[in-house]
């Protein structure tokens, strides 16, 4: 009888909104290489990769609750997968990206066995060593250039104009997937149980979740994730080395982006990508001074606005464009019992744990 | 291959150094200090400012670090790292990463990207014949004598004296132990300052053996975090015996093929994590 009173409501009308705004820039984004300048679309599928990397460090940590700094192993993985592919089998490289980010997802699963023996802050350094074996082997093999690195020649018979424009149009497209690949988990059976694992590991478990193989499926999509932008980036960039791959400035820029942008939320690292944007621009010719004030500000938000700059508004003015949480609405027809008999449920329950309530206070 | 063995004990040694900082730092609040190898950098780069402030001897420079290194360690525990502490390891990484890139660019910025060493007045190159065709460098030996003082004294430390029992205290359980009279806040800033004047000594150590860069500190914190593990949790022999095999396993992977000595380094690590995660010699759980 309870049950027919209410409703579980899974969006706003700010969503509904976001989701409209969103679905309209995404076409107007699309017609770019029809009217813009090619040097915009490059910065984009620059700028695309770094947010999709940030995006997947964000499901990890943020709400998988593990904090890696060596999610940079699947981004040059995805990268060179996708590069020997094109050079040596010969196959399209745009087909190749997403070949390349399914390596990267498949060969999560060997090094998780590895890397989940750690935990805490030691799963952060434990798997930066993994990131380093990754680096250290791609650069013993003469194959692909050793430690200088080579070139990706698959395009060559491309022409300039296609290829800008079919990189592109493949990075829109990856963001717009990565977003949507993050909110379903998210919105799914799956992202509740996470939910519940990074809040209580030991709870969850005795609710029947399935922890270990809940985890290992976040590891291997953030694995995925982050070698599509691998992949993607270097189809951009044509030029690959062991350095530039497996970089720990991939992690570091991610933290970066996710700390800022709010942790824990899908808004977090698209406003962190919009201000790592915009202060590259307007900043990186500063060289290590600009790094020293990234540096610092992470340090300073950390400490002193934890909850990021989205995790602010959320908590302000209650902002939510990728809802994730299930709220419980007493169905209209409903008030009036509810009036004559008090019930302890008020008119808007969060019934899941909403990340900003759950971690960050 | 005595020799290769030697040579990785005497780098074992380096690497207990590295290393006990951030077993101490770990063993008492459970903090990972991801800038700890940068910390190492700074402190080989504050010895070499000071001799050149001092002028010339490097052993007054070290002795004019050491209780900067103490009061440093002490005030970065006490005033922005105990506010990160918790059940979440989120907010020590990103304040000791972003640590880790203010340091390394500031080092870029003041000393630029050369290499340097600290200048010890030709003790570096001295070495002492073992037999027919083998010899040690007299630095290498003292350095692995530091080590095993430090690991000692560490060890007496914690066994043997009230300090060190009101660290483990706060280790197993702040709450309790503040119930008891101890001040935790204060217990870690101690802790802290403590494994800064080890870091000191194993940047100084450093920067005498070999040469410093304002890149290096990543590498070293990897080297020391390995060698925390192999060695297993809670014992700093255990750590100096993890740092022996990380030595030795580097010497011989360099002996086989230059390219590949660290990666075998970070191979037996973690074939040790997946075969014995809790580590070689581990005391406590």
């Amino acid at each position: 009888m309870m049950a027919s009173n209410y409703s579980v409501q899974r969006a706003t009308p700010l969503s509904h909104a976001a989701g409209a705004v969103g679905a309209l820039l995404v076409l107007v984004a699309a017609s770019l290489p029809f009217w813009g300048e090619s040097s915009w679309m490059r910065e984009f599928v620059e700028i695309g990769c770094y947010f999709i990397f940030a995006m997947m460090w964000n499901l990890l940590a943020g709400y998988g609750g593990m904090v890696s700094i060596g999610q940079q192993a699947f981004f040059g993985f995805g990268g060179y997968v996708m590069l020997m592919l094109g050079n040596f089998a010969g196959i399209n490289p745009f087909v190749a990206v997403v070949l390349g980010a399914l390596a990267a997802g498949l060969v999560a699963v060997p090094v998780s066995f590895v890397a989940f023996r750690l935990s805490g802050g030691y799963f952060a350094i434990g798997t930066w060593v993994i990131a380093e074996v990754f680096r250290l082997s791609f650069a013993n093999v003469s194959a692909v250039g050793g430690g200088s690195g080579t070139t990706l020649t698959a395009l060559r018979g491309i022409e300039r104009a296609t290829r800008e424009s079919v990189t592109y149009w493949m990075a829109l497209g990856c963001v717009v997937a990565a977003i949507a690949l993050v909110y379903l988990f998210l919105r799914g059976k799956r992202g509740l149980a996470l939910l519940a694992i990074r809040d209580n590991e030991v709870a969850a478990e005795s609710q029947g979740i399935a922890v270990r193989q809940t985890k290992l499926a976040v590891y291997v999509v953030a694995a995925f994730g982050a070698g599509l932008a691998g992949a993607l980036y270097f189809v951009g960039n044509l030029r690959i080395s062991p350095d530039a791959a497996f970089s720990v400035n991939w992690s570091a820029f991610a933290i970066f982006m996710v700390v800022i942008g709010g942790i824990g939320r899908i808004e977090g690292p698209i406003v962190g990508a919009l201000v790592f944007w915009a202060l590259n621009k307007f900043f990186s010719d500063y060289g290590t001074w600009y790094l020293l004030g990234l540096g610092l500000l992470a340090i300073v938000v950390t400490l002193f606005f934890r909850q990021g700059l989205w995790g602010y508004a959320q908590q302000r003015w209650g902002w939510s464009l990728f809802p994730t949480q299930r709220r419980l609405v007493l169905m209209p027809d409903a008030t009036a019992t509810a009036a004559r008999r008090p019930l302890p449920a008020a008119q808007h329950t969060d019934l899941t744990l909403h990340p900003s309530h759950a971690k960050h206070q | 291959m005595i020799e290769t063995l030697l040579q990785g004990v005497l780098l074992g040694g380096l690497y207990t150094l590295f290393a006990l900082g951030q077993s101490l730092m770990f063993g008492v609040m459970r903090l990972t200090n991801t800038a700890q190898g940068d910390f190492i950098v700074l402190a080989a780069f504050a010895v070499i400012a000071a001799q050149a402030g001092v002028g010339g001897s490097a052993w007054l420079a070290v002795l004019a670090v050491l209780p900067l290194a103490f009061a440093g360690g002490y005030a970065l525990q006490r005033f922005v790292l105990n506010g990160t502490l918790g059940k979440d390891p989120l907010p020590s990484l990103v304040v000791t990463f972003g640590l880790a890139v203010v340091i390394q660019n500031l080092l870029l910025q003041l000393f630029s990207a050369d290499p340097r060493s600290i200048e010890t007045g030709g003790f570096n190159i001295q070495g002492l014949q073992l037999g027919e065709s083998l010899s040690v460098g007299a630095l290498p030996l003292a350095i692995l004598g530091v080590a095993l003082a430090a690991t000692a004294a560490l060890q007496w430390l914690f066994g043997a004296t009230s300090l060190g029992r009101a660290f483990r205290a706060v280790s197993d359980d702040a709450e309790i132990a503040g119930l008891m009279g101890l001040d935790a806040r204060k217990l870690y800033a101690l802790a802290t300052a403590i494994a800064f004047v080890l870091i000191a000594i194993a940047g100084a150590l450093q920067g005498m053996r070999t040469t410093v860069a304002p890149s290096d500190g990543p590498l070293l914190l990897l080297f020391a975090f390995e060698a925390v593990i192999i060695g297993g949790m809670g014992s700093f022999w255990g750590t100096l015996a993890g740092a022996m095999i990380l030595g030795i396993t580097q010497q011989i992977g360099f002996r086989l093929d230059p390219g590949w000595g660290i990666w075998f380094g970070h191979i037996v690590f973690l074939a040790v994590l997946v075969l014995r995660p809790q580590g070689l010699f581990p005391k406590t759980r």
